[in-house]
């Protein structure tokens, strides 16, 4: 088998794997690998074809693929080498890649450094316990996204869609645009996860009904779904008899969450979180295993592509001093969390670290008017109010280098909601 | 006149009451800061969206290739637009940013492509 040395690999090339080598590029890392298993770069953003991506990072909105594009031309115009078309089937501790495609067959990789960023996947149907048959005509609505901007096919003509998360929401108005009439949109928590704008811009702009407290209870149809039943469902998310309607549609899209795809993380014994599906990481974004990196959302879910190619260049950098310098060590703390914060990225700090640590996080509920606060062992070091905090935005915050040094000795961070 | 809209501008979601008379917006309520009361009046006024889509490609490595307007175009254009998009198409190489419709719809709008889709 062929083994070749390389003294960065990078598993993915979509926003977070591009983004990564870049920066570990500029860090004077000549020697990488990314290695992506679509046939083009660029990842996901391929298909999400609609604009408002990078409002942050260029100050302008641009679309998925334009967006792609900048990084691919960064890519470009540096030389960095990258290989399509090829999967990545283990990564091992010793950092050893095996990769296979159909023109090399499999092959072995011995690098110095690993950074993963495989993305994410789409929580699918098995994971709903729905009742019902399974006709043709269930997508999750990633898929019927590419479906419908990538191959140029349409799923179906009359559409219910589970779920008001992003996706979900934009495949309303993609559907709706294309000549599907899209019955309405069920959601099962009281609020939508998805953004303001894109209630207003998918569902309102076209009459689409957003029916909250809403699931899917049963599914007809042997060989093509012909209908699908809806009930509201209690405080329980239980469904309350005597609320349930018949909907006939002939495809039912599915936008239930995304789940970060960690099969070649896990089998390399990397120390996982169970809240975020993602590996734990330090403030270098490196796992437990020392020299492998994990960023984008294979690391935890992101809504917003700016914060992904941010966390991904940090990755890079980092990767890039670990192989100048080799293993840093470093006593760290353990971030917690309390009072409505889910969970925190990274999940662990050396206080003695040069660079300002950015924190982000999710809340577990709705609130308003609340305090994030952090703590570095008793000690208050950041306040700042909040009028809106939502579980589906990403919250940060930014702790100074010299902050965190000042209090070296303590022995974990907190952070957690307040009352104002 | 009196019209009820959601905020776009922040997760927050304003739920604003605006008062119209011909055609004019008079006053904007339940806007928290000034973004609410420039979005009512924008968006009951003169609403305008960007529109993206696809567009078929033959000769190419891809089947389409995705598009959209270069600026905004009025909301009430969007199915027009859309309907233009429908019966062109494309011959590979097309190159992101290149116009596959100039002045859609007299809008003054291009449409440009936003991805490469290499010739086959």
């Amino acid at each position: 088998m062929k083994i070749i040395n390389r003294d960065l690999v990078i598993i993915g090339g979509g926003p977070a794997g591009l983004a990564a080598a870049v920066s570990a590029w500029d860090s004077g890392i000549k020697s990488l690998l990314v290695i992506e298993r679509d046939s083009h770069l660029g990842g996901i953003l391929n298909q999400c074809i609609h604009n408002g991506f990078g409002l942050h990072t260029f100050k302008e909105e641009l679309t998925g693929p334009e967006y792609a594009d900048r990084f691919i031309e960064m890519a470009d115009e540096r030389g960095i080498p990258y290989i399509t078309d090829t999967i990545v089937t283990d990564v091992s501790d010793d950092k050893t890649v095996t990769a296979m495609n159909s023109k090399d067959g499999i092959f072995k990789i011995s690098a110095k450094a690993v950074i993963l960023a495989m993305g994410c996947r789409e929580r699918p149907r098995g994971a709903l316990n729905t009742p019902g048959f399974r006709g043709a005509g269930i997508y999750s609505a990633g898929t019927a996204q590419k479906l419908v901007n990538i191959d140029g096919y349409m799923p179906g003509k009359k559409v219910v869609i589970l779920g008001s998360g992003d996706i979900g929401l934009i495949m309303a108005r993609r559907m709706t645009l294309e000549g599907a009439e899209v019955k309405c949109v069920c959601e099962i928590m009281p609020y939508s996860g998805g953004l303001k704008r894109n209630i207003v811009q998918c569902l309102d702009d076209f009459g689409i009904p957003l029916k909250l407290s809403h699931t899917v209870v049963d599914i007809e149809g042997r060989d093509r779904v012909e209908a699908v039943t809806i009930a509201q469902v209690d405080e329980k998310l239980k469904p309350i008899p005597g609320t349930e309607e018949r909907i006939e549609c002939d495809t039912l899209l599915l936008s239930v969450g995304l789940l970060p795809e960690n099969e070649l993380t896990t089998e390399a014994g990397i120390t996982m979180s169970r809240i975020t599906g993602g590996a734990e990481v330090n403030e270098s974004f490196e796992t437990s295993v020392n020299g492998i990196f994990a960023c984008g959302n294979v690391l935890h879910v992101h809504d917003l592509v700016d914060y992904v190619s941010q966390e991904a260049r940090a990755a890079g950098k980092a990767a890039a001093e670990y192989i100048a310098k080799g293993e840093k060590s470093a006593d760290r703390v353990p971030v917690y969390t309390q009072n409505g914060v889910r969970y925190t990225v990274p999940q662990s700090v050396d206080l003695t670290s040069d660079c300002d640590v950015t924190v982000r996080f999710r809340v577990s509920d709705n609130f308003r008017n609340k305090k994030v606060c952090v703590y570095i062992g008793d000690e208050l070091v950041s306040s700042r109010r909040k009028n809106i905090l939502a579980p589906g935005e990403m919250e940060q915050v930014k702790l100074k280098s010299d902050v965190l040094k000042a209090h070296s000795s303590a022995k974990s961070i907190t952070v957690k909601l307040e009352d104002c | 006149m009196i019209k009820n809209l959601i905020c776009i501008g922040c997760p927050l979601g304003c739920p604003l009451t605006a008062e119209m008379q011909d055609g004019k917006v008079l006053s904007v309520r339940g806007n928290t800061c000034p973004r609410g009361k420039k979005y009512a009046e924008k968006e009951l006024t003169n609403p305008e969206r960007t529109v993206t889509s696809s567009v078929k490609v033959v000769g190419g490595e891809m089947g389409a290739v995705s598009v959209r307007t270069a600026g905004d175009i009025p909301k009430s254009k969007i199915t027009d637009c859309i309907k233009e998009l429908s019966k062109i198409t494309l011959t590979a190489p097309v190159h992101s940013g290149e116009t596959v419709i100039r002045n859609v719809c007299g809008t003054g709008v291009s449409v440009i492509a936003t991805k490469t889709v290499a010739k086959l």
